[in-house]
């Protein structure tokens, strides 16, 4: 909009503001409001997995309600994640009011970040049970096992990989999300951004941008590292049981069924 | 006490007191507003897919013959992918200001990384024999694109685009940080108001839009590829 200078000069702005010790410390500071998304996020992204994967799982190993699961995922794009916070917070329940340590509007805030978490979970979780080859699967009835041993020792390790990248694909979508939940007053990282814009100080609105994009491509790496990691090839199922639940999915290459949901 | 003062003087359902979700009176009192926001959020929406498919797909051409800049390409989706939209319009304001081109250009962003993928998904679809047919028929290389790899990459390209169109419409939302949010600045004034219609009407019309984008595209594919009929 304006010419170089200005350009610089917000630059410059943004900086002093991001190396200013109080931007950080404090009740709205910057520190505070991370911990605040961060908890946010690991909450929702756990809740969603206790929820969504049993099911998941379980309705891939029986091959039932496919349509059910890969059409949540096309469902969840078309609902625009701020409509369903404002929702949310206009609702006499949840409401906008405080929620323990998630701060104002956070039960709301949760509610949808589950919401939204769930479908790449549940669809890559059906998906991975699915693509299980049918000769492996006949292989595992030939040698006696019981339709549980068949889920747990040979479906389930098979489809870590696509369960897994289905986590990462909700945990950008969660902390995205989290951000969003600003623009409705909700808690988190997101305020930094939005009292930055009410207040036209945009150097402000910039530094919180930059700390949410860095956090998020952190927490990205970190997962893709994680998943790296964890499994170096996926030959050998009999490493070690996987829970049922699959708290522990974090191997395999990333096999990525579903498109990230553009960082909603 | 003022739940009185409300019933006579006939206000309307979306009044303070009343304050309803569902209010057809706020529909037809407000419909310019309304229609308003509703353009602003068709134009945003189109204008970013388009610049999306206008660099996705000379950037998908490129990027199929050079494998090192498919995987630069591949990088940076898999990045603007992680960024939050909150996050990514603050970050282009300093260069475009408060204006529709920065959420434009945004959501461009989101929809070209989707299309990239899409295109390039696409043209590795075509299978082998079918170029080597084609070959053989005396194709080169543009009239190959042009009459054989495109059409054929087309199904999932379009897929990708339905994906880009409802995510895009979805995302738009987002734009009312700098004002140039469509039915996004509606949900935006009604939450911040407790105007439950006003909420509630812009949310749901945004579903009903990407729904309506949704059952277009589809019928453009079913057009364009007449071949792939019952297989979808």
């Amino acid at each position: 909009m304006d010419g170089g200078g200005a350009l610089m000069e917000l630059f410059a702005e943004t900086w002093q503001y991001l190396l200013d010790a109080d931007s950080w410390t404090g009740g709205g500071g910057l520190v505070a409001r991370l911990l605040e998304q961060l908890l946010l996020t690991a909450t929702a992204l756990v809740a969603a997995m206790l929820l969504g994967l049993p099911l998941a799982l379980w309705l891939g190993h029986l091959g039932r309600g496919g349509f059910l699961a890969v059409n949540v995922s096309n469902v969840g794009r078309a609902v625009p994640t701020f409509a369903l916070l404002a929702l949310l917070v206009a609702a006499d329940w949840p409401g906008s009011g405080d929620f323990g340590p998630y701060g104002r509007a956070g039960l709301a805030t949760l509610i949808a970040l589950v919401l939204f978490a769930l479908p790449p979970l549940i669809t890559n979780g059906y998906v991975g049970m699915r693509e299980v080859p049918s000769d492996v699967q006949e292989a595992a009835d030939g040698m006696g096992m019981s339709p549980g041993q068949r889920f747990r020792r040979v479906e389930l390790p098979l489809a870590l990989p696509v369960v897994a990248s289905g986590v990462r694909l909700a945990l950008v979508q969660v902390w995205a999300t989290a951000t969003i939940a600003a623009l409705v007053a909700g808690p988190g990282l997101g305020r930094i951004i939005t009292e930055g814009f009410a207040r036209n100080d945009y150097a402000q609105g910039m530094a919180g941008a930059v700390v949410v994009a860095l956090v998020a491509l952190v927490l990205e790496l970190t997962a893709a590292a994680l998943q790296r990691a964890v499994d170096p090839m996926p030959r050998g199922p009999s490493r070690r049981d996987p829970s049922p639940d699959g708290v522990e999915p974090l191997s395999g290459r990333s096999t990525t069924v579903e498109e990230a949901p553009a960082g909603s | 006490m003022t739940l009185l003062a409300a019933a006579d003087t006939g206000p309307s359902c979306y009044s303070r007191f009343v304050n309803e979700w569902f209010c057809w009176q706020y529909v037809e009192d407000r419909h310019e507003q309304i229609t308003d926001a509703l353009v602003e959020h068709v134009l945003i929406t189109l204008a970013a897919l388009l610049l999306g498919i206008a660099i996705a797909l000379p950037l998908a051409l490129l990027a199929r013959r050079l494998p090192r800049l498919e995987s630069a390409v591949m990088g940076f989706s898999t990045g603007v992918y992680t960024i939050p939209s909150l996050a990514l319009l603050p970050l282009l304001v300093p260069f475009t200001g408060l204006s529709a081109a920065t959420v434009v250009i945004g959501l461009g962003l989101y929809a070209l990384t989707i299309l990239v993928r899409a295109l390039l998904d696409g043209l590795r679809s075509v299978p082998d024999d079918v170029r080597e047919a084609a070959t053989g028929l005396g194709y080169g290389r543009a009239r190959m694109l042009t009459r054989v790899e495109m059409p054929l990459a087309l199904p999932v390209a379009m897929a990708g685009l339905r994906v880009a169109a409802v995510s895009t419409i979805a995302l738009t939302t987002v734009g009312t940080l700098v004002a140039y949010g469509g039915l996004g600045d509606l949900i935006s004034h009604g939450v911040q108001r407790d105007f439950k219609a006003e909420l509630m009407t812009a949310a749901v019309l945004c579903v009903v839009l990407a729904v309506v984008l949704d059952v277009v595209l589809v019928v453009l594919q079913r057009v364009l590829t007449p071949w792939t009929a019952g297989a979808r």
